[in-house]
């Protein structure tokens, strides 16, 4: 399995990372490198076998409808990098 | 006086019962240790000496005022993952260097309400992403045991710290094997328990069907008090089992007599490194010397599967569980590019170490359009596969034996250009975390490796919530030996 | 849209809804859900916000909403459904991923029915409801340099919201807005949602295509958002279908693209999003799945109340009222439930005066009643007047013991001071005068003093008696019984001629 540099890029791009050009050819090689190795899965015969996405047989786990006290403001706003008059700021979302 | 930086957390109780020694003489022993050694083995990311005295003095008020019990005033180390209110958690990496949460973790509550005494946050690879702790954005943990090398990953500074007599005990989170991998690198106890067991409420999220809280303990009875103190039910953890917490204390010298230990054929590869086969191999003639009936050559046929099952699952999830991290609302935020996305870009480029990025980018490609089928779907059904081997092996055995590594540990800087090399080293503990069962290491001897003496594990594992058998083939087998009375040449 | 293209292309259209639902706390926190005039930011925990290291928890009472919903609309509950993470970065979407539901949503495969004026109503179909939840709001600003920037109030982030999607089954934007109108009545039926759309807890996304008439093929689609009312829909959906017919006329092909709806502008391309749509769903590993027997869907079944459209029903046979009437009494399950009480009031009289009753309640409720309501801004279940003295007054008239005309004050007053009709026709001396020398009295003042028209009934005017009438009421400020007025006005005139 080898991935190309647009298939990197591209998923730098869902992900959100900026990649560097040294980045983008070394995970394009490690990643080609490691999802070779996944070629072992093909040996594994999972006809009719159910995917296990949690491994506890949990269900209907739930909370009831009561609401509790939220963080004080200040709160909230203290992690923020950005602030302005009580809300989060970020640079326009739309470009 | 034994001493106090080498005691474990039941014999440090007993000291304590008895006042022959208070919280504050034991949290100034093991903050000067800290202050001694650490400089070399660099186990600790933030040392909260005020925060650790006003503790142990309060628990010293409490036991005055007749209170008791194991963990009260009994010196702690928490892997920089668990989430302490008021206390940085930074997870290894700048993104979150200076992130403090407006709130606590469960499990730490617990501990904290059990009277223990955190001397501070341990390094670890960032986001939990490792198994050298070379991946932390501060710089690696040393092996107590040889400078050289790494303590493993990635809870290494916790196992480090234990080791290392810079706490009486440590948390760590487990996920393929960071307890327990780092744990036999270092010659402590590690345990990670059956999925569900422990909250995971105020543990930052790596691989959430995956991982688990456990600890790193001197001796197996601590970690059996551990567990009493940490487990439970967690109405904040919707995956956190809704079952009874028993005594792990009560079954623990119960002895192996009768018990059928199971040894699986694929964890005792040809090309196993020939000291930890042979550390192995002396600790299943012991155990079958107290009476264990011992059964080599059982199959777990997918186990080579396991190690791709892991490194498409735990991506996958961390692809999504660390998509929060994008400079708007806490943490690292680059504030200088041209724009929302281009900020968040960078803010993500520059704030993620390498290791980081390679498993989100591995997991967004997994669940890609055109890909989710043959990676992540695949890798779904062969953990059903996975765990139905298991379902099998237990239907015939109380308990598996295996070794933890395939290795000792290695040097700094060994393996670090080439990432699938070191997923390797997890191939016997990842198998553990995809079946959601309970696993511990427990030091079984020492390899010799040029002048320095190395540490082996032996892993044990058991049935799901059945905790209480693999505590009392660890503790029967702890016997046979003393490893744990060894300490580093620090 | 011309005559002739209205013909040669038929319409498809498909929404699908958003609604917010009416809980106390959020979908997966503790932080209350009601922030609608919160100071920003006051509504938010760790859990909401993203935090490192916490989960969600799902709330019991949203599932039994949507469930609740799906059932009113006719859907399947399947035994197992689950969540999903939806994964795409947003500053709005504190998590980076959105927890919602992908391929088994709670319920699937519904109706609801909908009617277009002078058409026979049509079923339309529903696809899926499912559960979500809402996103952070993001404010759009630009400072005095002209640098644009967004504000960030994290209230609504992790609110309970539901998705209705819709098959494509509309064929007009009347039809898409009588659709909009009765999902929002079901949901404030049920008491799910406040379900308003100005708020922002009832939103909507179209999709519209044209294909030619005949065809079973659908056109490319265009999406539009950015709809605040019903009206702005029915607007946004009759523009760009006839945008689209001129395209279609011109010979041009349509694009597959997002519009947004610009008040007295029209529906404008929107730029596709930096990026690739790709949200790689995969099962949320921290939130069990959710399994419902058939005897919880039950219990989750048996509070809902009769649906607006079998209340009209049962409201037309039962008490006779025309499909108007019996439609405007049942938009609210408020006004329903206080017209059925004014019935209920009068128990005990027989079937055919409980349907001239209700007749009564009818006109009453639909005339005076709802001006009144509007005129001083009141729901409702706000007014003062009760069922049980709205019953009694209408007994009052139908017992003669007040007049028609007397009624109307009555009622104002009651509907002012909420006292009961008896005391208030004591108080406003308005006792219908029914005595028949009483009455011969006014008639015989009323005929002296109008000798001009007197003369011209006698003369074979019939209108002058609808004068004479009104005199004698104003005589007797509406207390006459108009019956009897009359037969005694006829009765005097026929005697002096």
């Amino acid at each position: 399995m080898s991935i190309d540099r647009e298939t990197v890029l591209h998923i730098a791009k869902l992900a959100r990372i900026a990649l560097t050009d040294d980045e983008i050819e070394l995970f394009r090689s490690q990643l080609s490198d490691i999802l070779g190795h996944f070629d072992v899965l093909d040996g594994i015969d999972t006809d009719g076998i159910e995917p296990t996405a949690q491994i506890l047989p949990l269900e209907n786990v739930f909370a009831p409808d009561v609401s509790r006290p939220s963080l004080p403001q200040a709160e909230v706003l203290k992690l923020a990098p950005l602030t302005d008059d009580g809300y989060l700021r970020v640079r326009a979302v739309l470009e | 006086m034994p001493e106090l930086t080498s005691l474990t957390a039941h014999a440090a109780a007993a000291l304590l019962r008895a006042r022959e020694v208070s919280s504050r003489e034991l949290t100034e022993a093991a903050l000067e240790r800290i202050g001694a050694v650490d400089g070399r083995v660099h186990a600790f990311l933030t040392v909260t000496a005020e925060n650790a005295l006003a503790q142990a003095d309060a628990a010293d008020q409490r036991r005055a005022a007749g209170e008791d019990g194991e963990l009260l005033g009994v010196p702690v180390a928490l892997k920089d993952v668990l989430i302490t209110d008021g206390v940085r958690t930074t997870c290894g990496s700048k993104m979150l260097e200076h992130f403090v949460a407006p709130y606590r973790g469960t499990v730490v509550g617990k501990l904290f309400d059990a009277g223990a005494v955190m001397v501070g946050k341990t390094n670890m690879d960032e986001f939990a992403m490792g198994s050298s702790t070379e991946n932390s954005a501060y710089g690696a943990t040393h092996n107590p045991w040889d400078l050289q090398r790494v303590p493993g990953g990635s809870s290494g500074g916790s196992a480090a710290a234990v080791a290392a007599g810079e706490a009486v005990y440590a948390l760590g989170s487990d996920t393929g094997g960071s307890i327990r991998q780092p744990a036999a690198l270092c010659g402590v106890v590690g345990m990670k328990p059956t999925y569900g067991r422990v909250s995971r409420f105020g543990l930052v999220a790596f691989a959430s069907s995956l991982d688990q809280i456990g600890p790193f303990t001197r001796d197996v009875r601590d970690t059996a008090l551990v567990l009493n103190a940490i487990c439970g039910h967690d109405a904040c953890d919707a995956t956190s089992a809704p079952v009874a917490v028993p005594d792990f204390t009560a079954q623990l010298e119960a002895g192996v007599r009768g018990l059928r230990i199971g040894v699986p054929k694929e964890y005792l590869p040809p090309d196993l490194d020939a000291g930890v086969r042979g550390c192995v191999d002396d600790a299943l003639a012991a155990l079958e010397a107290q009476g264990a009936h011992i059964e080599r050559d059982v199959p777990l046929p997918s186990t080579g599967a396991a190690l791709a099952v892991y490194y498409i699952i735990a991506p996958s999830e961390a692809s999504a569980n660390l998509a929060r991290y994008d400079g708007v609302k806490y943490g690292f935020a680059y504030q200088e590019g041209a724009g929302m996305w281009d900020n968040m870009e960078k803010t993500r480029g520059m704030g993620f170490g390498a290791e980081v990025k390679r498993r989100i980018m591995l997991g967004t490609y997994a669940l890609s359009s055109g890909y989710y089928d043959a990676y992540y779907l695949k890798a779904q059904k062969v953990r059903t596969v996975i765990r139905r081997e298991f379902d099998a092996a237990f239907a015939q055995y109380d308990a598996l034996v295996a070794p933890v590594t395939p290795t000792p540990a290695f040097k700094i800087g060994e393996k670090a250009d080439d990432p699938y090399a070191m997923y390797l080293n997890d191939v016997f503990t990842l198998p553990v975390n995809i079946a959601g069962l309970p696993g511990i290491s427990v030091p079984c001897g020492f390899v010799a490796a040029g002048a320095s003496e190395l540490p082996v594990g032996l892993q044990i594992i058991g049935k799901p919530f059945d905790e209480g058998t693999v505590l009392r083939v660890a503790r029967a087998y702890e016997q046979t030996a003393d490893w744990s009375s060894r300490t580093p040449p620090l | 849209m011309t005559s002739t293209s209205a013909t040669k292309y038929e319409t498809v259209i498909g929404l699908e809804v958003h609604v917010q639902l009416q809980t106390r706390r959020k979908m997966f926190c503790g932080c209350s859900a009601d922030y609608a005039d919160a100071v920003p930011n006051t509504h938010v925990c760790p859990v909401c916000m993203a935090l490192p290291g916490v989960l969600p928890v799902i709330n019991e009472k949203a599932v039994e909403s949507t469930v609740m919903t799906a059932l009113a609309l006719n859907c399947s509950i399947p035994a197992y459904s689950k969540f999903d993470r939806k994964n795409y970065p947003y500053p709005d979407l504190l998590k980076g991923y959105q927890i919602s539901q992908y391929d088994l949503p709670l319920s699937e495969r519904g109706w609801l029915e909908v009617e277009v004026e002078e058409q026979p109503p049509r079923r339309i179909g529903i696809t899926r409801v499912h559960l979500e939840e809402d996103t952070a709001r993001l404010t759009h600003k630009t400072d005095e340099a002209g640098e644009s920037y967004s504000l960030l109030d994290l209230n609504r982030s992790g609110v309970p919201l539901m998705e209705i999607v819709g098959e494509p089954d509309l064929r007009s934007p009347e039809e898409a807005r009588a659709y909009l109108v009765k999902l929002r009545q079901i949901l404030r039926y049920i008491g799910v949602s406040k379900a308003n759309m100005e708020e922002g807890n009832f939103r909507c996304d179209a999709n519209i295509s044209l294909r030619p008439r005949g065809a079973t093929a659908y056109g490319a689609r265009v999406e539009v958002k950015n709809m605040n009312s019903f009206r702005a829909v029915e607007n946004a959906l009759r523009f760009e279908a006839e945008r689209q017919t001129r395209a279609l006329d011109a010979g041009a092909s349509i694009t597959q693209e997002t519009r947004g709806w610009v008040e007295g502008e029209g529906t404008v391309s929107q730029r596709s999003k930096e990026g690739a749509d790709d949200y790689r769903y995969f099962p949320e590993p921290d939130l069990p799945p959710v399994t419902l027997t058939a005897a919880q869907v039950e219990a989750i079944r048996a509070p809902l109340p009769e649906l607006p459209d079998a209340r009209r029903r049962r409201f037309e046979q039962e008490f006779g009222l025309p499909a108007y009437e019996a439609n405007l009494l049942t938009e609210s399950r408020a006004r329903a439930e206080y017209f059925e009480r004014v019935i209920a009031a009068g128990a005990g009289s027989g079937d055919a005066s409980r349907r001239k009753r209700a007749r009564a309640a009818a006109n009453w409720m639909i005339g005076d009643f709802a001006r009144l309501l509007h005129a001083s801004g009141l729901e409702i279940d706000d007014a003062r007047i009760s069922p049980a003295d709205l019953c009694a007054m209408i007994a009052l008239v139908e017992d003669g013991a007040i007049s028609g005309t007397s009624a109307k004050a009555v009622f104002e007053e009651m509907f002012q001071s909420g006292r009961a009709p008896a005391a208030v026709v004591r108080e406003l001396g308005l006792e219908q005068i029914s005595g028949s020398d009483e009455i011969a009295a006014i008639v015989d003042r009323v005929l002296a003093a109008n000798e001009k028209p007197v003369a011209e009934y006698r003369a074979g005017k019939q209108e002058a008696l609808k004068f004479l009438v009104g005199q004698a009421m104003r005589e007797s400020r509406g207390r006459l019984n108009a019956a009897a007025l009359t037969e005694t006005l006829t009765a005097k005139l026929r005697e002096k001629a």
